[in-house]
């Protein structure tokens, strides 16, 4: 897909043109600026050159207004930039309503990529054109950062929690993924590429290939296997909150304060249980720390979003029932 | 003529011929003076030597870029070579350049002072630079350290194999050089400027000293701290920043960002000191807005430890606090912007001349432009989403502290360096290696821009085949800046010998280091200079000095 701008690159995402609109204000601007400034040094010191007749300074008075001047326009431009810049940041930090979820594992020094329905990759991506796609990723041991230049996608990837980024690309094509996070020996190896395919080229990529089970399908056995459920059931009396439905609900903890349950709430709640208990519980959990690896979270973490509230009282519509949390 | 004016208005007292530099004789007298012009010597010495080591890392990353394979070096090698390059440069070469060899040297004679406040101090600044040095040369000797110089956790606390202990121990003995020239220089200034010479009577070079002390003393600490708890973590599996053991990996880059930030500004502030010098000396007139440049070093000071996060925008903090932190960085522009219109006023109806430091000082100009511009794309969220840990940055922060910093130390070397050596330079050799560093400096650099933002990422040792020709670019302006730097180690050693010698003020320039001799005796002034001329405004005091001759 050429561009047809010299020394940039592909726009390979609904987000490019915005960020690249904004680097080309920027660049004509400070380039504006840049010529005036260094022209005027040119001219002045060419003009004002030392020679016969010219070996003194001249006198005049200095203006304060200049100053003034001097201080109020950059700050004025440099505020625009500032707003331009937040704009496209909102653009490219606020989640789509409706995405494809895919996970990411980074790790020395490869990429994994996790698809909801079960296909999973190493260091190469598919995904759809023109169908938003939500990365939710986390790294095994040191940080690394998920960066399409095509898609000016750019997050770095956290070992102690899930970061998130999205991108919807608009032409089938194969585009560069870099490490841009220094992760060691092998850093600059660490590239793969995301395939932008036709939706049913990349219907028939699913379709096509091994596919383990679905995330979730994995995650519900380990949440028997693991024993989750004797205490995450539903019914009152549990001794842990039921789980179903309460995925991007906002819940009421014991000390006092409401947080959304989203994929780093889970994770927290699985390795680190006594960091917020809901209200009304008992900080009776043991930690899972250890025991279950980056994949095995990811799994419960999608099981559990796939748990929907029983059709009747829709409990979770109502922001956190304080003291009976357990008949969510 | 302002020359012999000044000359024979200073009657020399001192025995005829002896000055700081001949006064005693022999290795120790060098090694345990605590004369601020021999330390500043010393320090002249010691940076040299570093900066040739970080520019001979620096050839070699450039060499192995030149293909897209990585050919040259391992990848370990490779990775070890760009931790040196940035560690040497900025702990033993930026950071002590500008205060510690020329502010070292100068401050003292500007302020009309025998000496700093604290001359063993001083002494014992350069000693833990040294030991810090060494240790670093140890460090390479014993194999080296691949942990880039921010050192990010938990890569450098857990998975590093390399002497990362040792590192981080000699980035902390030299901060402690620095933490003390800085409480020097804020001492000196308060205590002993000569009579008259009021705060606004200062020469700018002293108001951006003093906003530079002021960070070492307060920034510098914090850094100390963030290396000292990566030993700890690394030595005794105590978990401050690995989530494996309980830590948080964001929170070093929060504490390292809080130093080296502002440490940006330990360098660059010194430096535009030096450019207000030069420009008001070799244009004759006073700096346009005095009191603007002065106050906008302290501005750059305070606003300069404000806004460390932006280093962070990509790295897990909320889109809050990256707004926060990208309006207040747009702030920290004001200030320089300022600077710079007054320099480029300052030449209207002035009388330019265009020696070396003139050239240096005008080049400065531009790059700084370039530099300081560029890192308002990088404060503008939207772009740096996308050239956050790309060549952007790298070339970005080049421009800043090589195309400036580095430009404004060769201006201020050259200015200075009469009153240093009480030698001249060759003159047209010194324009030819200041064209050269600036043609070599911009063909090294500006291609980077534009592989930064085409998506090469940092601190890669081989990349995609699509970067190769603006590498090349990069790899063959690097090889002419090489040759720019290495001309002027060449003259000034010839120079030391065989140039003519220098006046007192060889340069007809403002400031109290010019009423004395070159070079200067070891209390560098007969009598305590009384000062009743506004800064850069001697004219008063000349007309006084030839009525009564």
């Amino acid at each position: 897909m050429p561009n047809n701008l010299p020394f940039m690159p592909n726009q390979g995402s609904t987000l490019a043109p915005h960020v690249d609109a904004l680097y080309l204000v920027l660049v004509a601007i400070c380039a504006f600026m840049t010529i005036a400034i260094s022209g005027a040094v040119v001219f002045l010191a060419l003009k004002y050159k030392r020679q016969p007749g010219n070996e003194e300074p001249q006198d005049y008075k200095p203006s304060t207004a200049l100053e003034a001047i001097w201080i109020v326009v950059p700050l004025a431009t440099f505020m625009l930039f500032f707003v331009l810049g937040a704009i496209v940041f909102f653009k490219a930090r606020r989640m789509p309503d409706s995405s494809m979820d895919v996970w990411a594992t980074g790790r020395q020094w490869m990429w994994k990529f996790q698809h909801p329905t079960g296909q999973t990759e190493i260091n190469t991506l598919h995904v759809p054109v023109g169908r938003p796609v939500r990365m939710i990723m986390t790294s095994e041991d040191v940080i690394h950062d998920f960066y399409v230049p095509d898609f000016r996608v750019h997050t770095d990837v956290l070992p102690n929690r899930y970061t998130y980024n999205w991108f919807e690309a608009t032409k089938p094509g194969r585009y560069h993924i870099f490490c841009s996070e220094y992760c060691g020996t092998e850093h600059s190896k660490m590239i793969g590429t995301v395939v932008v395919m036709e939706p049913d080229d990349y219907q028939l990529w699913l379709s096509g290939g091994t596919s383990e089970g679905s995330p979730a399908a994995e995650g519900k056995k380990l949440f028997e296997s693991m024993a989750c459920v004797t205490c995450h059931a539903a019914g009152t009396g549990s001794r842990g909150p039921n789980l179903e439905g309460v995925f991007g609900t906002p819940v009421k903890l014991a000390s006092g304060q409401v947080v959304t349950v989203d994929e780093n709430y889970v994770r927290e709640s699985i390795l680190n249980p006594q960091a917020k208990i809901v209200s009304g519980f008992d900080p009776i959990m043991p930690t899972f720390q250890g025991q279950v690896n980056e994949a095995q979270i990811m799994q419960l973490v999608s099981y559990i979003k796939s748990l929907k509230a029983p059709e009747t009282g829709r409990p979770e519509a109502a922001p956190a029932p304080p003291a009976n949390a357990a008949a969510k | 003529m302002t020359t012999d004016a000044i000359d024979s208005a200073q009657t020399p007292r001192h025995e005829e011929g002896t000055n700081y530099i001949n006064a005693e004789y022999g290795l120790l007298s060098w090694l345990f003076t605590i004369d601020h012009k021999r330390i500043a010597i010393l320090y002249m010495i010691s940076v040299t030597a570093l900066f040739f080591v970080g520019g001979i890392f620096a050839l070699l990353l450039r060499l192995e870029l030149m293909t897209p394979q990585g050919d040259l070096f391992t990848s370990d090698t490779y990775n070890k070579l760009f931790t040196l390059h940035g560690v040497v440069m900025i702990f033993f070469f930026l950071i002590p350049a500008v205060p510690s060899v020329l502010g070292n040297f100068i401050l003292p004679l500007q302020l009309g002072a025998r000496d700093l406040a604290f001359p063993k101090i001083n002494l014992l600044s350069w000693y833990l630079y040294v030991i810090g040095a060494l240790m670093g040369v140890v460090v390479m000797l014993l194999g080296g350290v691949d942990t880039g110089w921010t050192f990010y956790t938990p890569f450098s606390t857990t998975y590093s194999n390399t002497w990362v202990v040792p590192t981080v121990l000699a980035g902390f003995i030299a901060g402690f050089s620095s933490i003390l020239t800085g409480l020097n220089f804020i001492v000196t200034i308060h205590k002993m400027r000569a009579p008259g010479l009021t705060w606004f009577r200062l020469p700018l070079m002293v108001w951006a000293l003093y906003g530079t002390s002021l960070i070492q003393l307060l920034a510098t600490p914090v850094l100390g701290i963030a290396l000292l708890l990566i030993a700890v973590e690394r030595l005794w599996q105590v978990g401050i920043f690995n989530p494996a053991l309980g830590g948080d990996p964001i929170l070093f880059q929060h504490l390292f960002w809080f130093y080296s930030h502002p440490a940006v500004y330990i360098m660059i502030l010194p430096a535009m000191g030096v450019i207000s010098e030069v420009i008001a000396c070799f244009s004759r007139r006073k700096i346009f807005g005095y009191k603007f440049v002065a106050f906008s070093s302290l501005a750059i000071a305070f606003l300069g430890f404000l806004i460390w996060a932006h280093h962070l925008f990509v790295a897990g903090i909320s889109v809050y606090s990256a707004m926060i932190f990208s309006f207040l960085t747009m702030f920290v522009a004001v200030p320089s912007a300022i600077k710079t219109f007054n320099w480029t006023s300052t030449l209207y109806k002035g009388s330019v001349s265009y020696e070396a430091p003139m050239l240096y000082a005008l080049g400065f100009i531009g790059m700084f432009l370039i530099g300081g511009l560029t890192g308002l794309f990088l404060a503008t969220l939207g772009i740096d989403i996308h050239v956050h840990d790309t060549y952007f940055v790298v070339a970005h922060f080049h421009y800043v502290m090589v195309g400036s910093v580095i430009m404004a130390y060769f201006a201020g070397i050259h200015y200075w360096w009469p009153k240093m050596t009480g030698r001249m330079y060759p003159e047209w050799w010194a324009r030819l290696a200041a064209l050269l560093v600036f043609v070599g400096f911009n063909l090294t650099f500006f291609p980077q821009f534009l592989l930064g933002y085409l998506g090469m990422p940092r601190r890669y040792h081989a990349y995609v085949p699509e970067f190769q020709v603006l590498n090349v670019m990069s790899t063959a302006g690097a090889t002419i800046l090489g040759a720019g730097y290495l001309l002027p180690l060449i003259y000034f050693v010839w120079a030391l010998k065989y140039a003519p010698r220098a006046s007192a003020n060889p340069w007809g320039a403002s400031g109290l280091e010019w009423h004395t001799p070159s070079p200067p005796t070891t209390h560098n002034f007969e009598d305590t200079p009384t000062v009743t001329w506004e800064a850069y405004d001697e004219k008063a005091w000349l007309k006084e000095a030839e009525k009564n001759v």
